[in-house]
């Protein structure tokens, strides 16, 4: 099982003739992803070679899903060209699309976001500025590292890659059934809320983590949807006590905005509901452990 | 990307949303200028203001009038230079005093919990609007703007109506609201608002005050350069800019390096945790140096960070995912070359934590290196609280 992406998917990597596209794709072949192809509108028709699989480029998405039956596509097409590329994969009613690329202006992401809302929501997209999703021994969508962590059946949502990849180290003995990197930029698709909704439903997670970070309600927002809708244990960690007011970390959604948006406010917010917050990522960790050791 | 007043009305002014005359001046002279010369067209008086990213500066006396060019001169001098909650006064934007009859409010903002945009109007205006939002919610209406929608005029003139605006400032302040948006939407704005909206005596509608953020992911479709505000950055902010390097000063102790913004932010909580034991020691700044972590990059960054004279110790935290440990172990070596090839040796401590691929390789290189201010740790947890040690014990003379 595992969310969203298992052992079946199928993967086309959208801007796979460059050079962040190949290196990466070459990675998910390497981790035994099906990768099937790619695109690129200039170079149809060739073959692109990753990690000794020699693999088809298609101009367009709907190309590509009628020759190989792809139903994930994860794209590394540059920040000035995304937005374009994430609506040609929403008019391909490509199932799931997995947005990597950092630095898009969040005009465009809400717009891509905006348009695959009135087509109904049938492509589900996950990012921007994201590490992908990955289901330890059955599929590595995006630039999380396959070979930090074990199959398990942790279920991880996280707006930050490098704590994501830490949290599937450090609990690598005991495993993930699935990690989704959900991004830290403003606006994003998929959501944490997503993430818990489908982690409750997955027979193959038992417990859940929740990484999470200043700026914006999200956290807040899942915490009151864990209260009504979450039986199954659930962990988090956020990050960004020390972060001043009005000064962007790195992300560019990690931001406190007047008393809006602060670490300390989701911890409580996330607490009140009964979620164990560690405070600092292997504290995280430990509590973790504990959940699964009781199980 | 916030802009000061008068970059926000020049956005707006070139996008036809309505704004008072007048121009920016950095002396009292070139004030007393732009005075004579509106005062010469017939303008009553003047009005002189403070140009600071800061709320809150007329209670502060950044906001005077005047009614001839000395006055004018004399009024720009107090308030040139004037330090409002931090915030030192570089320029002033002198413009037209006009007669106000009544004050609204007006924004069009990103709307992170819907993914979408958001308008907000409300006749109460002039005053702080979180004030409003929590005394008067009902004063202030907020209306969800899909991106893939315009606000045209039927739209704009919904907006105003719902704000409660009477009916004599509705026309005007439509017409505003489309322009209003067209900056929004054109200069990919995240923030653009309007605060006080004015209705004149004469029945104009006008954008009294400006506040814009621009987005800075959007910068390579813009000219947002010119926007670029040198004398507010930090030195070593604006330095480490120019490297392409994502780094915020603080107000701490311990120097921080780490990969990725989420380990970063949580490496200054760690330290910042683990400095309670040690008198309070904090984090002295967030740098994320990515994922290449290069021997450059590497340099670069601890010559920045070694650059803050509060840095007493300094903190590499680094998780290797894609990029292995190894990598980072020979960057770390590299860049303690480098800085002392640059005649910048390093002396202050250097704890380092490397954890996540070939981690085992990347120690051992450290070890070999056998570099006398560096010391590995093998946990962040312990790591932060021996960098905090090592900070603390140096501020003391220990």
């Amino acid at each position: 099982m595992a969310i969203f992406l298992n052992g079946g998917s199928r993967i086309i990597v959208q801007g796979i003739t460059g050079s962040e596209g190949r290196k990466h794709g070459a990675r998910m072949v390497r981790a035994g992803t099906t990768v099937v192809g790619g695109t690129n509108p200039r170079k149809a028709g060739q073959t692109v070679e990753l990690a000794g699989a020699e693999l088809p480029v298609f101009g367009t998405v709907s190309d590509a899903m009628r020759a190989t039956g792809a139903d994930v596509s994860v794209v590394f097409v540059p920040e000035s060209g995304t937005k374009d590329a994430v609506i040609e994969a929403v008019d391909a009613k490509m199932p799931l699309v997995i947005v990597i690329t950092e630095g898009i202006p969040v005009h465009d992401t809400a717009t891509f976001w905006a348009y695959a809302s009135a087509r109904g929501n049938t492509t589900r997209i996950v990012g921007p500025n994201c590490p992908g999703v990955a289901s330890p021994g059955k599929s590595n969508a995006g630039i999380i590292p396959a070979d930090i962590t074990s199959e398990g059946r942790i279920g991880l949502v996280s707006k930050s890659g490098t704590l994501t990849y830490q949290m599937m180290y450090e609990l690598g003995d005991i495993g993930f059934s699935t990690a989704v990197g959900i991004g830290g930029d403003p606006i994003i698709g998929t959501t944490h809320i997503d993430c818990l909704r489908a982690f409750q439903d997955d027979p193959e997670t038992d417990a859940i983590v929740m990484i999470g970070e200043i700026g914006g309600d999200a956290e807040e927002r899942a915490a009151a949807f864990i209260e009504r809708n979450v039986s199954k244990p659930v962990v988090a960690y956020v990050a960004g006590f020390t972060a001043p007011e009005g000064k962007t970390m790195g992300h560019a959604g990690a931001i406190i905005s007047g008393s809006a948006g602060t670490a300390q406010a989701k911890k409580e917010a996330l607490e009140k509901v009964g979620v164990r917050v560690g405070r600092t990522p292997s504290e995280t960790a430990g509590l973790v452990r504990d959940v699964m050791r009781g199980r | 990307m916030d802009l000061f007043e008068y970059q926000a009305k020049e956005l707006f002014a070139s996008h036809g949303v309505p704004i008072q005359q007048g121009k920016v001046a950095t002396t009292p002279e070139e004030a007393r200028a732009v005075a004579a010369e509106l005062i010469a067209a017939g303008k009553p008086g003047v009005v002189i203001k403070a140009q600071v990213k800061v709320g809150g500066r007329g209670k502060a006396g950044g906001v005077k009038f005047a009614t001839d060019p000395d006055e004018a001169r004399a009024k720009a001098e107090q308030i040139l230079g004037m330090d409002i909650k931090g915030h030192t006064v570089h320029s002033v934007l002198v413009v037209e005093d006009i007669a106000i009859a009544q004050e609204y409010y007006l924004s069009f903002l990103l709307d992170r919990a819907e993914r979408g945009f958001l308008s907000m109007c409300s006749v109460e205006g002039g005053i702080d609007i979180e004030e409003v939002a929590r005394t008067k919610p009902e004063a202030l209406s907020k209306i969800p703007i899909s991106p893939l929608s315009e606000v045209d005029a039927a739209r704009a003139a919904e907006i105003v109506a719902a704000g409660g605006l009477p009916e004599e400032a509705r026309a005007g302040a439509a017409a505003l609201a489309e322009r209003l948006w067209a900056v929004f939407t054109g200069e990919d704005a995240t923030l653009v608002e309007v605060n006080p909206l004015v209705l004149t005596g004469d029945g104009r509608v006008i954008a009294v005050d400006a506040k814009v953020t621009l987005d800075d992911n959007a910068a390579f479709r813009h000219d947002f350069g010119r926007f670029a505000d040198p004398e507010a950055a930090d030195p070593l902010e604006a330095r480490a800019k120019a490297k392409h390097l994502n780094y915020v000063k603080l107000d701490g102790q311990v120097g921080i390096i780490g990969n990725g913004a989420g380990l970063v932010m949580s490496t200054l909580d760690v330290v910042a945790y683990a400095g309670e034991a040690f008198g309070g020691v904090r984090p002295a700044n967030f740098l994320d140096i990515g994922g290449g972590a290069s021997a450059e990059v590497m340099a670069n960054g601890l010559d920045i960070v070694l650059s803050d004279p509060s840095v007493r110790s300094v903190l590499v935290n680094v998780f290797g995912g894609i990029t292995s440990c190894d990598e980072v172990a020979n960057g770390i070596v590299s860049a303690i070359g480098l800085l002392g090839d640059r005649g910048e040796q390093v002396r202050h401590p250097i704890v380092v934590r490397l954890d996540g691929n070939n981690a085992a390789e990347g120690r051992r290189i450290l070890d070999a290196a056998q570099i006398p201010v560096v010391e590995q740790v093998a946990t962040m947890d312990d790591a932060a609280r021996r960098a905090a040690e090592l900070a603390s014990a140096a501020a003391t003379g220990a």
